[in-house]
């Protein structure tokens, strides 16, 4: 979860994303920040996130992003 | 003819109920944009406008473009603003150009109002619903002419006052045909508008709907972070046409959309303001099979001015051209010395030259030049700032630019107005923004007692979010040349420190 924080902090450091539960809703992220944060993501993590996943549901919060990636990271194994 | 809007009432003769723009909350028929427009324009007649410009600061939609044709019907030029444009961009406008007269919509409360309006606000639905007074109107248009403005679209400034630019009607009529052409549309196609309405990408689809009769469906900004629901959006709406910024393709490209979905009914796809990287194009033309075009020009020309259709595949690596000039404008290249040659910076002349930027003699002059090649009579033209070359096809290939401006996430951006920006901030001591190209990350490295978050909300205020950095690193020293000029390219490097 650090790691994610990390990640995401890097492009808004002047939001809690411990808090936040509406990055998407909120345009907290902004248009087109998603290719960067995603390819961060599966630097990172080592995943790959099917375009299917990239809905508001699963990016509103760090903790609904840390669940999809654990998720998918089972998947893989 | 001597504006577009002639085009508007030729289709309300023949197509009065086709659908023109539509929106998520409506959809605008050929008569009910025509009724607005002139109800707008008898509102800001019978207020005494005349010849001025007229703030249009609405939610982006179709009720916003008829607003803009209701400015033009009282004989004025419209200035477009949004509250994503950010506090400073919004009160430094308004500082310029102290209009008398907005039209508003619920966005513009409380902005428009911190940032120093002090005209009168006519609330977009008391415009619309206004009574038409038919001999205002006809003398309004009996006034203009088509060397009149139509509008001021605002760019980015590099020593942080954005520019004013001037939009003359006959250019904007001269881009109708020339855009048209190029794109090949007509009534049966749809367009899924991607453009904010404050910048002069939007006339693309605009003129296409008022020349063509194109349906022109504004697909909302949210969906530009979810690529699946995007595309089907477009399958939904029977999307035809895109005029689209690089990133909002790829964004659809590169992570994977068209594993899941692919657009059914694009004929199509226009790109510009940046560089499209080869390997995405090619997903595009595997997966979607349509017309792909290449546009290239700046905002001080009306849009657009080069053209290339794609016709073969590129690698890595490669250059995709930026093709030859519209029909009506010539570009020309021109060396360190001043004379014409095959590689060098890109003038343009023609109808398209705007008329400059309001207000605002001293830049207007840098940028809107006598022809170099021309001594024998008055005649302007732009110089672009931009790098160019003519490859082995005949075709110019764009190469970068000459000074410190970027494109990012579609918009034209100069680095010294993040810099200024920044540097207005308490507790910033000096600043220097940075843009690495190998990443596409626009980056901001500064000194002073404020910790980055607080840097981050203060800029958040006043920029639009596509001028706020993804990177921002405290530094004890900014680093300097050997000249004491601020060294981008070390402070690039400390980006990833």
């Amino acid at each position: 979860m650090e790691q994610l924080l990390d990640i995401l902090r890097e492009l808004h450091p002047e939001t809690d994303f411990e808090k936040e539960t509406s990055l998407i809703d909120d345009g907290i992220l902004a248009s087109f920040d998603i290719v960067m944060l995603i390819t961060r993501i599966e630097e990172e993590f080592d995943v790959v996130i099917p375009a299917k996943e990239i809905v508001p549901n699963n990016f509103n919060s760090a903790k609904a992003l840390y669940a999809l990636i654990k998720k998918i990271g089972e998947q893989d194994d | 003819m001597k504006t577009v809007l002639d085009f508007l009432d030729r289709q309300a003769e023949t197509r009065p109920d086709a659908a023109l723009f539509c929106d998520e909350f409506e959809s605008l028929t050929v008569n009910a944009v025509k009724e607005r427009a002139d109800r707008a324009g008898s509102a800001l007649l019978r207020r005494g406008a005349q010849r001025e410009a007229v703030l249009v600061f609405m939610r982006r939609s179709g009720a916003m473009i008829a607003a803009f044709f209701g400015v033009w019907r009282a004989d004025c030029f419209y200035v477009p603003v949004d509250a994503e444009m950010g506090e400073t961009r919004i009160r430094s406008i308004i500082e310029r150009v102290r209009p008398r007269f907005a039209i508003v919509d619920e966005t513009a409360d409380p902005l428009l109002f911190t940032c120093g309006f002090s005209g009168e606000a006519i609330e977009a639905g008391e415009a619309f619903s206004a009574p038409v007074d038919a001999d205002a109107l006809a003398a309004a248009r009996r006034k203009t002419t088509d060397a009149d403005p139509a509008y001021l679209v605002f760019t980015s400034g590099s020593t942080g006052a954005p520019k004013g630019v001037v939009g003359i009607h006959r250019a904007v009529r001269d881009y109708a045909k020339q855009i048209t052409d190029a794109l090949q549309v007509d009534e049966t196609d749809v367009f899924g508008m991607q453009a904010p309405l404050y910048v002069d990408a939007c006339l693309k689809e605009i003129l296409s709907a008022l020349k063509c009769g194109s349906r022109v469906v504004i697909v909302p900004k949210r969906l530009f972070m979810t690529p699946v629901p995007l595309v089907e959006f477009l399958n939904a709406h029977g999307i035809t046409a895109l005029c689209w910024v690089v990133p909002a393709l790829t964004l659809i490209s590169a992570l994977r959309t068209f594993d899941e979905v692919v657009p059914k009914f694009l004929k199509t796809v226009a790109f510009g303001s940046e560089v499209m990287p080869p390997k995405q194009l090619k997903l595009w033309r595997e997966h979607v099979p349509a017309r792909y075009l290449n546009l290239y020009g700046p905002t001080e020309c009306t849009g657009m001015t080069c053209c290339y259709e794609v016709d073969r595949d590129f690698s890595d690596g490669e250059r995709i051209p930026i093709g030859r000039a519209f029909d009506n404008a010539e570009v020309f290249l021109i060396d360190e010395n001043g004379n014409r040659a095959d590689e060098g910076e890109i003038y343009i002349r023609g109808t398209s030259v705007t008329g400059g930027y309001y207000r605002d003699p001293e830049r207007t002059k840098l940028a809107f030049v006598q022809n170099p090649l021309n001594p024998d009579y008055p005649e302007t033209v732009y110089r672009t700032g931009d790098l160019a070359r003519y490859n082995a096809y005949g075709e110019l290939e764009f190469l970068g630019r000459r000074d410190d401006q970027i494109k990012h996430m579609g918009h034209r951006i100069e680095l010294g107005e993040l810099e200024s920006a920044a540097k207005a901030i308490e507790g910033v001591t000096a600043a220097c923004a940075v843009f690495d190209r190998e990443r596409s990350v626009l980056g901001l490295i500064y000194t002073g007692a404020l910790e980055k978050a607080e840097v981050l909300s203060a800029l958040r205020n006043r920029l639009p979010e596509y001028l706020l950095p993804k990177r921002t690193v405290r530094v004890e020293r900014i680093p300097l040349t050997e000249n004491g000029k601020t060294d981008r390219k070390a402070a690039c490097g400390l980006l990833y420190r």
